[in-house]
């Protein structure tokens, strides 16, 4: 088991005959993913070749839903051109549609996102995210598929390299579902999301969630722990260090009644029982700990 | 990015919000004549910096006449506000005040969708007003696909405890702000203070705007407003290389992939330099994903060149990026350094893991680089380079 993708999710690329779109395909083959089909207008009808594996190309996200049954779409395609990308694949009630695309207008995302919530049939993950791996299952987006194997522990995170180096890191544990949610301002799914479904997972024993400074969703994320979250969480916070950002105009701070800052989501975290790391090392050193407590 | 007043209220203008402009001069001398060019009454100088307290730091005062406008402006040009130097005056004419009122609209990142924050109470204190009387001050979320029209701006106006005999004057400004925020692709658009002036007329009378830079495509127009002088040199040489880099203040330069390793990357330094006598990371910048020899080379340049760094950290976790190509990257840097003449002359750690790290690692050893150590975990590569900084 896991969350939201797994050996059954039927996946489509938009963008799939792209350089990124392509090269990522590939990858995404390679790793045991079933991709069904990829879309775009001016190539309907033909096929791809994947290093001997034909992809369908069709001329609609609705075109390829009907035609192969799919469930998840991956959209590799350009900032300008992701809107209407991920309102096709809305407008075609595609279950679950990964983001990757990095550099997409918040007020794009706003209106996509309100268009999912509209209709009710869509999760959005991302955008700006490294998507979603169930490993030994399905691999939906651009995780390096051979860092880590199937497992019970869950992940969630706005970092996409920091998503390799905790699952490099807890690699002889192995992941039954990592994600990453992306750090924009508006994403499709967030920390609560995923702790909530891995929560409900059967068969994730513990869960990371890496955050990084900026907005307050690791503060929501632990009010949502302490009263929903039963299984062990570890947590990694990034930015210390980091500039403090140029805030402008008093409204920020009004809206989230939090500085943002890595330590302010550190105390809420600890407040609530999930242990910090101070390094992503130290974080997967205490994540090994509880495992192994709970393989006793 | 974050616009100043007068570029924001340049902004508003454009889109038909009740503002005044006014003129902007960067000497006492042009002050002098934006206040003769004003009618030569009492006008409002005020600095032009990208954070707030302005008022409080002395940064806006009042001039009866072009005499004292220069004398205030002389003042005012070259303030250090919260670290920014004042070099940007605004000159408007007084405002005959009635009342004062707060008002944005802004991303709601908790709800994904938009907010606006409104208050009757306007003027400086409106953090406070939120903190100590949360009732005066109305949040009303917007939904992205309806927007703020006429109807929706009245409700915001009148929940906004505004009085009633402004709903018709300000609620046209309103869905006018709103216009600004979608259509310009603000993430932030505030009026503090919105004003009543005693004629009945609604102004906004300052303005901050943050723009979306993810949107820079459908509007070229932006990039007059970025603010090249205040950038750091090392900054403005590392964009020109089209590098994601941000200059810091520590000793330990720092060289990563992905924006949230690097992060990490610079607490790590920072947490293993306190053992060091507190040494720091001196720079954020992230390579990104395909780390060539030529990012890598100009990444090298960048940081080496920094006189506040004494040791530099190289932290790549290959994912996508393969070690080996990683590795290579750095050995053609050196070369490529030294046929600048600009010889890697500052000990460098690296490390290396991840996608063919092994292969990584033997290309590093083998080239025998002078200077370069390779240590294989991030916290021991952290430590060696942070000891390295404080030799």
């Amino acid at each position: 088991m896991s969350i939201f993708l797994t050996k059954d999710s039927k996946v489509i690329v938009q963008g799939m005959t792209g350089s990124e779109g392509t090269k990522h395909t590939t990858r995404m083959l390679a790793s045991g993913t079933n991709i069904v089909g990829g879309v775009n207008p001016r190539k309907a009808g033909t096929s791809q070749d994947f290093d001997g594996t034909a992809v369908p190309v069709f001329g609609t996200v609705a075109d390829a839903v009907a035609q192969t049954g799919a469930n998840v779409s991956v959209i590799f395609v350009p900032p300008k051109f992701t809107k209407d990308a991920v309102l096709e694949a809305v407008a075609a009630e595609v279950p679950l549609v990964v983001v990757i695309t990095e550099g997409v207008p918040v007020h794009d995302t706003a209106a996509f996102f309100a268009a999912a919530q509209a209709s009710g049939k869509t999760r959005i993950i991302g955008p700006n995210c490294p998507g979603i791996i169930t490993p030994g299952e399905s691999n939906a987006g651009i995780i390096p598929a051979d860092i880590a194997g199937q497992g019970r522990i869950g992940l969630v995170s706005k970092s996409g390299t920091l998503t390799y180096q905790m699952m490099y890191e807890l690699r002889d544990f192995g992941f039954s579902t990592a994600i990453g949610i992306g750090g924009d301002p508006i994403i499709g799914t967030t920390h609560i999301d995923a702790l909530q479904a891995f929560q409900d997972d059967p068969d994730t024993d513990a869960i990371v969630m890496i955050g990084e400074i900026g907005g307050d969703a690791e503060e929501r994320a632990a009010a949502f722990i302490k009263d929903h979250v039963t299984k062990p969480v570890v947590g990694y916070v990034a930015g210390f260090t980091a500039p403090e950002g140029k805030t402008m105009g008093h409204a920020g701070a009004i809206v989230s009644g939090s500085s943002g800052t890595a330590a302010a989501k550190q105390e809420a975290l600890e407040a609530v029982g999930v242990k910090v790391g101070k390094t992503p090392t130290e974080t997967a050193n205490l994540m090994r700990e509880i495992m192994e407590n709970l393989a006793k | 990015m974050d616009l100043m007043e007068y570029q924001a209220k340049t902004v508003f203008a454009k889109h038909g919000v009740g503002t005044t402009v006014g003129e902007v001069v960067t000497t006492p001398e042009d002050a002098r004549a934006a206040a003769e060019k004003l009618g030569g009454g009492t006008v409002v100088v005020k600095a032009q910096v990208l954070t707030g307290g302005r008022g409080k730091a002395g940064g806006v005062k009042l001039a009866a006449n072009p005499d004292e406008a220069e004398e205030r402006a002389r003042e005012i040009l070259g303030l250090d506000i919260k670290g920014h130097i004042v070099k940007t005056l605004n000159i408007v004419p007084a405002a005959a005040i009635a009342e004062e009122y707060y008002f944005s609209f802004l991303i709601d990142r908790a709800n994904r969708n938009y907010l606006c924050i409104a208050s009757a109470a306007g003027g400086m204190e409106i953090e406070e007003v939120a903190h100590t009387n949360p009732d005066a001050v109305a949040k009303i979320s917007i939904d992205p696909a309806t927007g703020v029209d006429e109807a929706k701006a009245r409700e915001i106006a009148t929940q906004a405890g505004y009085p009633a005999d402004i709903i018709d004057a300000v609620a046209p400004e309103i869905v006018k702000l709103y216009g600004v925020f979608l259509s310009e692709d603000a993430t932030l658009v505030e009026v503090n203070p919105l004003v009543k002036l005693k004629d009945g007329r609604v102004e906004a009378l300052d303005g901050k705007v943050s723009l979306d830079e993810n949107a820079d495509f459908r509007h070229p127009e932006h990039a007059d407003f970025a603010d090249t002088s205040a950038a750091d040199p090392l900054e403005a040489a590392a964009k020109a290389k089209g590098l994601n880099y941000v200059k810091l203040d520590g000793s330990v330069g720092i060289i990563g992939n992905g924006a949230g390793l690097v992060m990490s990357t610079l607490d790590v330094v920072a947490y293993a330099g306190e053992e060091f006598g507190g040494q720091k990371p001196a720079n954020f910048l992230d390579i990104g994903g395909g780390a060539s020899a030529e990012v890598m080379a100009n990444g090298l340049e960048i940081i080496i060149s920094d006189p506040q760094v004494k040791s530099v950290f190289v932290n790549v976790f290959g994912g996508i990026t393969a070690c080996d190509a990683v590795a290579n990257g750095i050995v053609q840097a050196f070369e490529l350094l030294a046929a600048r003449g600009e010889a890697v002359s500052k000990p460098l750690v690296v490390r290396l893991d991840g996608n063919n790290a092994e292969e990584g690692r033997r290309i590093l050893d083998e080239a025998g680089l002078a200077g370069l150590e390779r240590v294989d975990t991030m916290d021991g590569a952290a430590k060696r380079a942070a000891e390295l900084a404080a030799k």
